[in-house]
């Protein structure tokens, strides 16, 4: 059994992936500003000029719903292959392995907080203002790491055993894409299939997202409880199907 | 109560293809082909008293780095007990996680936190473990500019100052480096062992454990062939492999 410093630990693998990520890079730190900024520039010029969309704001609109999702691909991918492609530490250490997919879920937080500032920044162009109801975002992103990092340990568990689990991610990222309020608003919705979407956790946490921003009111309580139930769910289910699949995977590495 | 006692342990590897892709789990499941079973350990039975310093010795692919992966926790054997009181420090690659692209001391706290050393601890430690490693001049340099000597003496140091379990499992790793720096990592370890830690240390060449361990183990295509003092084990088992035509039979018999 090890016994390390779990904490310390997980806090050295985000640090390694962050410094590896940016320090070959000239200019570090501003590509996590810049692709979001080219994004939403092209996204808003189609929407607003060819498809001409009612919605007001729509870059902030936008971007409210792009950063969630990125968050998701990026760290649900990371969290899928971290366990692979740390082969060599779940080979010859006994660190405690739930900390590889989490690690790499976290890793992808400070690219997160600087597109969130984006969105702050957005928010004093438009002047939409800030209401006292900001303070639930928080909440609703700690229950949506917790979603990811349920979902990330059962696919990375799987993966050591299926490889293609990560391609599999990958086209499932894409399908989720459309099944996530970011170019529609959630009264676009037909009312049958409204209820069904507020579990989709990615999409809860637009909703939740843009009722804090744009209505400047507390999200609704249905909808905070469907995600916690899910994310809660997905953190259980995530746990248990690693804790059974770990003991291959010193054979299937 | 002993440290450690392994009872009849038996690990068993099955042959599946090296590649793990869907495709193969589908044919898995539809062909009766039964993979050919191979025994990594084979019955091994043994105990270990605190404060001992045992060399595990044993050809390339004898079952050596399996038994130290059971009694790290690494894997389950297939059969048998395995029963380890007290905490393990695992060294069975050096330098386990280091990435050219960090410096010397990102490195150094990645790799000592992955060996189980706390915050405190490995921040307290990290002027003498960079001190030992003579890198005092380099230390905040990426690794990739690191000569392969200067790489190894940083995963030496650092492997050598983890005293903070009782027990110290250790793969082939007190074999390389310069003579006077493997002295240096020797005059570690004897005071590790004299501070009563337990050492269990594998290596295919006796010589490098001589002053370090005194009992040793012999594992045989996954058996134990011989247990006992480390002169009397490791002179057999030197014998044994410079014997040009060797029966195991004759040796154990003799």
């Amino acid at each position: 059994m090890w016994k390390g410093d779990a904490l310390y630990l997980t806090q050295q693998l985000v640090l390694k992936d962050f410094r590896i990520r940016y320090r070959n890079m000239s200019l570090g730190l501003l590509w996590s500003f810049l692709n979001p900024l080219i994004m939403v520039t092209i996204y808003t010029f189609v929407f607003t000029e060819v498809f001409k969309s009612e919605i007001p704001f729509f870059p902030l609109f936008l971007l409210s719903g792009l950063i969630p999702f990125n968050f998701f691909v990026l760290s649900w991918v990371s969290a899928t292959n971290s366990i692979v492609d740390n082969a060599a530490l779940v080979k010859r250490t006994s660190v405690k392995r739930e900390l590889f997919p989490v690690a790499g879920v976290l890793s992808n937080v400070l690219h997160l907080v600087l597109q969130l500032m984006l969105v702050v920044g957005l928010v004093v162009y438009y002047k939409v203002g800030f209401s006292v109801h900001w303070f639930w975002l928080p909440l609703i992103w700690g229950l949506e790491l917790i979603f990811i990092i349920g979902l990330g340990l059962a696919t990375a568990a799987v993966n050591v055993y299926v490889r293609d689990t990560r391609y599999l991610v990958e086209s499932l990222t894409l399908v989720i894409f459309w099944l996530v309020p970011i170019f529609y608003s959630f009264e676009m919705i037909p009312a049958k299939y409204a209820d069904i979407y507020q579990y989709n956790p990615i999409a809860a946490l637009v909703l939740a997202s843009r009722t804090v921003i744009f209505q400047a009111q507390a999200p609704h309580a249905a909808l905070l409880w469907k995600l916690a139930l899910v994310s809660f769910g997905s953190l259980i289910l995530g746990i248990l199907v690693f804790r059974r699949l770990q003991r291959g995977f010193y054979i299937h590495i | 109560m002993s440290l450690i006692s392994c009872d009849n342990i038996t690990v068993r590897f099955r042959q599946h293809g090296s590649r793990q892709l869907l495709r193969d789990h589908v044919q898995n499941a539809f062909s009766r082909r039964q993979g050919n079973d191979f025994f990594a350990l084979r019955d091994v039975s043994l105990t270990v008293e605190p404060g001992e310093g045992i060399a595990i010795l044993g050809q390339n692919g004898a079952g050596k780095s399996t038994l130290l992966g059971v009694l790290g926790g690494l894997l389950r054997p297939d059969a048998g007990n395995v029963l380890v009181a007290g905490g393990v420090s695992l060294l069975l690659e050096l330098g386990a996680g280091f990435h050219f692209e960090l410096t010397g001391r990102e490195n150094l706290l990645l790799n000592g936190a992955v060996i189980g050393f706390r915050r405190r601890e490995i921040e307290a430690l990290a002027g003498s473990i960079i001190e030992f490693a003579e890198l005092a001049d380099f230390i905040d340099e990426p690794l990739r500019t690191y000569s392969a000597g200067m790489m190894m003496r940083l995963a030496f140091a650092i492997a050598v100052h983890a005293d903070m379990n009782p027990i110290l499992l250790v793969d082939e790793i007190l074999a390389v480096g310069d003579a006077a720096f493997q002295q240096k990592c020797r005059e570690r370890i004897r005071i590790m062992r004299r501070d009563g830690k337990t050492l269990i240390c594998v290596s295919h060449q006796p010589a490098t454990l001589a002053d370090v361990c005194d009992r040793a183990v012999w594992i045989h295509q996954g058996r134990k062939v011989r247990d006992g003092a480390f002169e009397e084990v490791s002179r057999a088992y030197t014998e044994f492999m410079t014997n040009p035509d060797r029966q195991l039979g004759d040796t154990i018999a003799g």
